[in-house]
């Protein structure tokens, strides 16, 4: 099933993507906000520029975009799987729980912010290229990938990550020494059972963007993970 | 070098002629006051863990135990009261962040109290209501600002949804984890019976309450926690939550001592983890934001739930309100100064925000000067404590109001103000078993639809004796009200005539 | 009811803007169609446009456009105006009628040039001299507002959605080189023309999206220096800043982002570079021109335009590009819808300002 967005408004756009389970493919997309919100049953595919929130509260429904997609993304996602072929905004994967976002290019500031994870739940957001400032504040579960491929000079990431960080990984290509992370986050070289963790989103990542897997070898990459899962603990005083 | 002491701040009594020595003083205080002397055959008590929670007082068989006000007091001082003093020593010996709970105890001015009903005398009569026809019945949601007709000239009456409210007075939001699952059962089942809401608050919801959805309101808050696509669906509206009276600008922590069990189960995060809501939704920082928000979370309901947008009071209360109206929410909920909390550090719910007579009064006239007061439907909250304050609320221009601390008083609370702490000896504000099976959820559900039914009469009553038979005709209907003790800048912001004019 | 300037109203926003840096002349239609994939960010009370390079013919003069409310207020104004001023063209602006746009105000624009004798007399240069007659007229005129008052530019804005004030101003007549554009959210209404966006003084305009939480802090002190902020906004107080950090002390707009969106503490003790410990000389100097809070802006000034988002980036902003085009807005899509081929799609980071400049000469 094919959709033609031009000159659609978001809630008519909507309307028809929810009526049509199995495949979608939509052309001429140009802005329209929350595509697919919390969507279970159905593979959308996007061409052109999905307006913000695209997924929000995913349910398990698969959406490809080829081409950039604004903030937002996967917001409070719980299952499925969101792909990017370029760059996100701001606040991708805010607040997730489930499910896993590939992005070939750059994210926004804010990716991963609030990330949660939750027995089998384990969300993943893999980003292709560079991350913003506030990567994975608060961050409490899941796990953010971050492969440095862009070809921009720019560092891998912006300022202040991991602030209030009590869970999950972040694993970054390289040894990321010029990054400061804040004190209550401890990083590491990955080690073999961190790498194992991490190959079949690797693989999948490599799969998607037809990139050889063989290029990001293990002692390639950095973990940081919290000291403790609460880090406020000795703040406050009863009164 | 300083001694790290403060003198208790309770003396417990206990009459010696009266005490039988049965113990049950000891079983009851989760705080261990109460100590038994196994030499002597007495019991002792250590009064610095008391928090006058009056608990073993309420159990005592021979009414032996009294907790009073300790007498042993600092010198009196006007200005540096006793509490600024302890609360520095308190400071000086941790390092930390003063955390208190339930709404601001200090004295600063309630309106309510300042406030005077009318009522009928000789130019129209006072209505009975036991007798007469007397209609409590609202409906809060959004309304169409123009009329319709279908091609053969019926009127078009889909609306959007609504909530439907036999009494307007909902049960604010308490999360599962700040407050007990039978906490929970009680709120819930009452709602039931009531034919009004209970709201999740912004811990989940239990997977044994979602029999009660059709009375329950979702919240979505910073946090997220529990939020998925059937939370989402489960109750009959969704309650953005942006801020809280009592921490305005703040976000939560629920500490992972909390998160145990059924609680880390409905927040959907691993046992033991801090469940920290951050200050602000990182997705919207602009009031275009909040639209995007508001129309995602209908996106994922297909228009199907009313939304609300709760707020607290803060001093630009008016302008966030219209904007509020303007971003698609059906209702608007705001939550006063001296609303309550499980915790909130102390220097906020003090110090930040306004109170909410003052906010709901200068709201609905900014909505009114704007045309778009019909448009969406305002609900009130933050220390509404009995039925004159809600006829009050609702002359002001409130739609509805919600009520926390007063629902939990009537299961029991007793205000001690150290919810923080997660002992709370009334089965409340705890997630230890052997204390939350102190408050019996059908018995609680009891309690609560006494209350209710009780206010309702007497907001028939003072309606009847206002020759009112329908509460539309009291929102808003500012020439009931008077006001007392008040600068005439305070009578115009609350729109009302001094008593006498 | 307060209408804007007497209570302060914050605003969402959606903000766009185009410019070619060959100076090539392009008609406002393409500026128009960005907003429409925006549509949701603005929310009907106020939408508006500023082109540049659009009255070559008369590039000498000042050109005011203002709002009267009525035919007298337009007669004090322009009897005032008669004093300082030679008025070389008086006209009303041409506009389509169409529903959308309701409770037409008088709009009407002035070409002039200051009296060399009353410049004299005043010793003033000419720049500060408009300046203080748009700030005198709007705070003391009742009636009448001054909108725009640069050279060979102009500023059109109404209460509506943008893309229709556009259509209402028939912006696809002129042609300019660069175009920034403005739909406004604000959280209530007083249905005001003069409240809407861009703000303009002299050949700077400002389209901002956001609300800064230092806006008292930053109108006391700017207002030390003759501005009145009227509207309460922030896009009057960030064009105001930007005025004076620009014209009166001489920043460059590098400089003028670096005050405005001033890097961390902790950014600044990090490194030693001589631009460190300028950055951290302007913040000493100017912290009360520190705009915390949301924004992203787009300022346009004569030969170029600025884009800057805040120094958290709590507003989102792109940029892109195609040839000598220049693109920039809130979202994606509005390039998109602009330019369909844009290219090295950009997201600034906070504080991080964009510049745009024409070639010199070129416009
Ligand atoms: S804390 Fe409560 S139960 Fe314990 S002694 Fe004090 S009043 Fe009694
Ligand atoms: S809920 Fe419990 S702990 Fe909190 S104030 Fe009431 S009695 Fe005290």
């Amino acid at each position: 099933m094919r959709i033609d967005a031009k000159g659609k408004l978001f809630d008519a756009l909507n309307a028809e993507i929810s009526e049509h389970n199995g495949e979608l493919e939509i052309d001429n997309c140009l802005g329209q906000r929350f595509i697919a919100a919390g969507a279970s049953a159905k593979q959308v595919v996007i061409n052109g520029v999905p307006g913000n929130a695209l997924g929000a509260y995913l349910a398990g429904a698969t959406i490809e975009v080829n081409g950039n997609a604004q903030d937002a993304v996967g917001d409070t996602m719980n299952a499925g799987k969101i792909v990017v072929r370029g760059n996100v905004g701001d606040a991708v994967g805010y607040a997730m729980r489930g499910g896993a976002i590939y992005i070939s290019g750059n994210a926004g500031y804010r990716a991963g912010i609030h990330m949660k994870e939750y027995r089998e739940k384990k969300p993943v957001i893999v980003i292709g290229g560079r991350a913003g400032s506030f990567l994975g504040e608060y961050q409490a579960g899941g796990i953010i990938i971050v492969l440095g491929l862009h070809k921009d000079g720019k560092p891998i990431l912006g300022n202040f990550p991991c602030a209030g960080m009590h869970g999950g990984k972040i694993f970054l290509r390289g040894d990321a020494q010029r990054v400061v992370f804040p004190r209550q986050t401890t990083r590491r070289a990955a080690s073999p059972s961190d790498m194992y963790e991490i190959s079949s989103y690797l693989a999948e990542f490599c799969d998607l963007f037809k990139i050889n897997v063989r290029e990001f070898s293990r002692d390639d990459f950095t973990v940081v993970v919290p000291n403790s899962s609460n880090p406020y603990k000795q703040m406050y005083v009863a009164n | 070098m300083a001694i790290n002491y403060i003198y208790p701040e309770f003396d417990v009594i206990r009459d010696p002629n009266r005490c039988i020595t049965c113990r049950i003083c000891e079983r009851e205080c989760s705080n261990g006051v109460h100590i038994y002397d196994a030499d002597r055959k007495t019991l002792r008590a250590d009064e610095t863990k008391c928090v006058d929670c009056q608990r073993c007082v309420a159990t005592c068989p021979t009414r032996a135990l009294k907790i009073v006000k300790n007498t042993c007091a600092l010198r009196e001082n006007e200005n540096w009261h006793e509490n600024s003093i302890k609360e520095i020593f308190k400071q000086a010996s941790s390092g930390g962040v003063l955390l208190s709970s339930m709404g601001a105890p200090n004295p600063l001015a309630v309106y309510w109290e300042r406030i005077l009903l009318n009522a009928s005398q000789v130019t129209n009569p006072s209505i009975d209501p036991l007798r007469e026809p007397m209609e409590t019945r609202v409906f809060l949601g959004r309304k169409p600002s123009k009329i319709t007709r279908r091609p053969d000239g019926t009127l078009d009456t889909t609306l959007a949804p609504q909530l439907e409210l036999e009494t307007p007075i909902m049960f604010s939001a308490m999360s599962y984890g700040s407050i007990s699952y039978n906490a929970h059962a009680s709120l819930a089942r009452a709602a039931q019976e009531l034919g009004i809401f209970y709201n999740t608050g912004e811990g989940g919801l239990h997977e044994d309450f979602y029999q009660y959805g059709a009375h329950t309101i979702v919240q979505v808050a910073s946090g997220r926690f529990g939020v998925h696509e059937d939370y989402l669906n489960a109750g009959a509206a969704i309650e953005i939550k942006m801020g809280q009276g009592a921490k305005p600008g703040i976000g939560g922590h629920l500490p992972g001592a909390k998160i145990v069990g059924d609680v880390s189960k409905t927040r959907m995060i691993p046992e033991g983890s801090d469940a920290i809501s951050p200050a602000p939704h990182h997705d919207v920082y602009s009031i275009e934001d909040l639209r995007q928000l508001v129309f995602s979370l209908k996106e994922a309901t297909r228009y199907q739930k009313p939304v609300i947008v709760k707020v607290a009071a803060v001093h630009n209360i008016a302008a966030i309100a219209s904007g509020i109206a303007r971003s698609g929410a059906d209702i608007i909920a705001i939550d006063g100064y001296r609303g309550g909390t499980g915790a909130a550090p102390t220097r906020i719910r003090d110090n930040v925000g306004i109170p909410i007579e003052l906010a709901l009064a200068s709201v609905d006239k900014r909505l009114r000067d704007e045309g778009i007061r019909n448009d969406v439907s305002l609900v009130v909250g933050g220390s509404v404590r009995n039925a004159a304050d809600v006829v009050k609320a609702i002359a002001l221009g409130a739609d509805a109001c919600y009520i926390a601390t007063a629902a939990l008083i009537a299961l029991g609370c007793h205000l001690c103000r150290t919810c923080q702490t997660g002992r709370c000896n009334w089965g409340i504000a705890t997630q230890r078993a052997e204390l939350v099976k102190r408050l019996d959820p059908d018995e609680g559900r009891r309690r609560l639809v006494n209350l209710l039914t009780a206010w309702r009469y007497e907001i028939m009553e003072i309606m009847g004796g206002m020759g009112i038979n329908s509460i539309e005709t009291l929102r808003g209907n500012r020439s009931m009200l008077r006001g007392v003790n008040m600068t005439s800048k305070e009578l115009e912001i609350l729109g009302i005539a001094h008593a006498g004019e | 009811m307060q209408r804007e300037g007497q209570v302060r109203i914050p605003s969402g926003c959606a903000i766009s803007a185009m410019i070619s840096t060959t100076g090539a002349r392009m008609t406002g239609e393409t500026i128009v169609k960005s907003m429409i994939p925006m549509h949701d960010r603005s929310n009907g009370l106020g939408g508006g446009f500023a082109g540049y390079g659009i009255y070559p013919e008369y590039r000498e003069f000042y050109a005011l456009h203002v709002f009267f409310d009525d035919p007298s207020a337009q007669y004090e104004c322009e009897k005032y105006l008669k004093e300082g001023y030679e008025i070389v063209k008086s006209e009303s602006i041409p506009i389509r009628k169409i529903p959308e746009i309701t409770d037409v105000p008088i709009i009407w624009r002035y070409f002039v040039a200051p009296l060399a004798s009353v410049l004299s007399r005043l010793q003033l240069d000419e720049h500060e001299f408009v300046a203080r007659t748009v700030t005198k007229i709007n705070s003391q005129f009742r009636g009448a507002y001054v909108f725009s008052s640069g050279k060979n530019m102009g500023a059109f804005k109404a209460v509506g959605f943008p893309e229709d004030v556009g259509r209402f101003y028939r912006l696809e007549e002129y042609a300019g080189y660069s175009w920034t554009a403005h739909g406004r959210y604000p959280t209530n209404t007083p249905g005001w023309w003069g409240g809407a966006h861009p703000f303009a003084l002299l050949d700077y305009s400002v389209v901002h999206n956001g609300e800064i939480s230092s806006y008292d802090a930053n109108r006391r002190f700017i207002e030390m220096f003759g501005y009145r902020c009227t509207l309460q906004t922030d896009t009057e107080v960030i064009a105001y800043i930007a005025d004076y950090l620009l014209r009166r002390q001489g920043l460059t707009l590098e400089e003028l982002a670096s005050v405005i969106a001033a890097p961390f503490w902790s950014e600044l003790d990090a490194s030693e570079s001589v631009e460190s410990s300028s950055r951290a000389y302007l913040r000493k100097v100017f912290p009360s021109l520190l705009l915390t809070g949301p924004f992203s802006i787009v300022l346009g000034f004569t030969g170029g335009v600025m884009a800057l988002n805040d120094r958290l980036k709590l507003r989102s902003m792109v940029t892109a590009s195609n040839r000598d085009v220049h693109y920039i807005a809130s979202e994606e899509a509005a390039i998109r819808a602009m330019d369909p081929d844009a290219r090295n799609v950009y997201s600034p980071a906070g504080g991080e300002p964009v510049i745009i400049k024409v070639e010199e000469g070129a416009y």
